[in-house]
């Protein structure tokens, strides 16, 4: 057998899986979300952009389009929480890391372990713990009198704050590990010489490590940013499921509201989200590679 | 006085930043104080949880007679135990064939394709799968449930495996090709043993992935088949309980004990 067929026989199972789970299902998707709604579940065969406007327009009773922001609100939100915890996970993922890497041998891997064990917890579980914390007359409420700290609080849970608490504990390990390879695999004379040079800690760090750390930074930010846009837990159980994001407002469309069309057509928007991300990121990438030569 | 000689000679030390160490110090703590409080409060005898009341093991007592979890854990076993087993049968396939040979922008994209289900948040693929499966007509839950959690289980079994294949160099099996042993021979014998420690490592986190996925289970599961988390969420809907409390201690045990061996058999040369 020549390398090239046993190669093609090799990849074909994971090929095969692939096409028929993944990107045939996604392209049914797109057809559906091209469809008319029925509302009594599933969809009709007839082509209409409707879903798609229902993004963006409502009829009021006039049956004119009228501009509603209800779903506008809840992609806004999906993209600021999902930003606000990629960024909160680098500035904590980020020294966290570095320490680490200083550490001595022996003592690395146990840290690296502690880092990724939580991870392997179930999500669920890690989700109710904070609701165990945050819920009222929750350990966290009941100790912050205990101390007499304050009488009464409004509910911790159920606001932005704690889906971000949540979305941070959920994802953060993702930050560190890609961050801590590359750190890894900084030259330590590179620090020596900025010191000898009589650069500052603050300019070490912002003109040596970070810029060499990029790489690790980037991917780190890709790992928790888009598991964030499609989380659906947090917003559900952190958020008391009224401050929705497009997770749970997809799975809505096909459980509760039945309406599949557009539900897909919130499908294919949050691909695209992810898509031009991504996209923005290779091209930013491409481009320092073509500064560094 | 030597760390004092060292202080003046490395006032310019500019690799350490002093701050660091207290923030990773926090940043443990908030790791796991969330798991320290469960495990604590499943002890409690109280009915309400968060009034300690004296210690009691009788809201694990409850757990394990509680049928409908039992059940739900028997789904969610076997389900994981098929998926794993066809998702690292494909993966040690894929990474044998993508890691021989040289042609390197083909197996880049062959590299992707295998590792898709990493790439897009899980609801998409939830969604599609769902759909796919109402439009083909699969009513048998645990069979939805096989089949989706084989696809996203493929990529976690692949880069361990594959991580383990590149770090081997193919000496021996040359030498078990140029004693005339059929490929099949040098696979058994000679590669598989090998990189048993890849095929372990990755069967094992595909096997806790598969335990702990709520949003496709939660999307694609009915037709008489509720895994483990999914009946854990509705408990949560409901609200705190102790009874929770001790059956999440119980499923964090369980989740540690797969994944040690597995990490350490990942980091192992």
């Amino acid at each position: 057998m020549s390398k090239l067929t046993m190669r093609f026989w090799g990849v074909l199972p994971a090929y095969t899986v692939m096409i028929l789970l993944m990107i045939i299902p996604l392209g049914i998707i797109f057809y559906v979300s091209l469809m008319t709604s029925d509302p009594y579940g599933g969809y009709k065969p007839l082509f209409s952009l409707e879903s798609y406007t229902q993004i963006l327009y409502n009829y009021d009773w006039d049956n004119n389009l009228e501009l509603n922001f209800q779903y506008l609100l809840i992609i806004g939100r999906t993209i600021l929480l999902s930003l606000s915890t990629a960024i909160l996970c680098l500035l904590i993922g980020f020294p966290v890391a570095y320490y680490i890497s200083r550490q001595r041998k022996e003592v690395k891997p146990v840290l690296l372990y502690l880092v990724t064990l939580p991870f392997w917890v179930s999500m669920v579980v890690r989700v109710y713990a904070w609701v165990l914390i945050l819920s009222n007359d929750g350990v966290l409420e009941s100790g912050l009198r205990l101390f007499g700290f304050v009488d009464d609080i409004d509910s911790l849970l159920y606001n932005n704050g704690a889906m971000l608490t949540g979305m941070i504990y959920s994802y953060i390990p993702l930050m560190i590990l890609p961050i801590y390879a590359s750190i890894e695999k900084l030259d330590p004379r590179l620090l020596e010489a900025a010191g000898d040079l009589y650069s500052t800690r603050i300019q070490t760090l912002y003109r040596v490590i970070i810029p060499l750390c990029k790489a690790g930074i980037v991917s780190g930010f890709i790992l928790v940013f888009v598991p964030c846009l499609g989380t659906v837990l947090e917003p559900i159980l952190l958020g008391g499921g009224k401050t929705m994001m497009m997770g749970n407002l997809i799975q809505n469309q096909f459980g509760v509201s039945r309406n599949w069309s557009f539900g897909a057509s919130l499908t294919i928007l949050l691909l695209c989200i992810v898509l031009i991300f991504l996209f923005l990121q290779a091209r930013r990438a491409a481009k320092l590679n073509q500064g560094a030569n | 006085m030597g760390r004092l000689l060292s202080f003046f000679i490395n006032k310019n030390d500019v690799s350490r930043y002093p701050g660091f160490g207290i923030i990773t110090l926090l940043f443990f703590l908030f790791l796991y104080l969330p798991i320290m409080v469960i495990i604590a409060f499943s002890f409690n005898e109280n009915k309400i949880v968060s009034v300690w009341n004296g210690f009691s093991t009788k809201w694990y007592t409850s757990a394990i007679n509680n049928q409908t979890l039992v059940d739900s854990l028997q789904v969610s076993l076997t389900v994981a135990f098929i998926s794993t087993f066809i998702a690292t049968v494909i993966a040690v396939s894929a990474a044998l064939a993508l890691t021989r040979g040289d042609d390197i922008k083909n197996k880049n994209f062959s590299i992707m394709v295998v590792n898709l289900p990493l790439m897009l948040p899980e609801i998409v693929f939830a969604v599609a799968i769902l759909i796919l499966f109402s439009l083909l007509g699969v009513q048998n839950g645990m069979l939805k449930l096989i089949l989706a959690h084989t696809c996203f289980c493929i990529p976690f079994a692949f880069l361990p495996i594959r991580a383990r294949l590149q770090g081997m160099n193919n000496n021996l099996e040359h030498a078990s090709q140029d004693l005339y042993a059929t490929p099949w021979v040098t696979f058994r014998r000679i590669t598989l043993p090998l990189i048993m420690p890849g095929v372990f490592a990755g069967g094992m986190l595909s096997f806790v992935i598969s335990m702990d996925d709520f949003i496709t289970s939660n999307i694609v599961s009915g037709g008489g088949a509720t895994t483990l988390p999914v009946y854990i969420f509705s408990l949560v809907k409901q609200g705190v309980s102790p009874e929770l409390n001790a059956i999440s201690t119980l499923i964090m045990v369980a989740s540690l004990l797969i994944a040690t061996p597995a990490l350490y058999f990942a980091t192992k040369k």
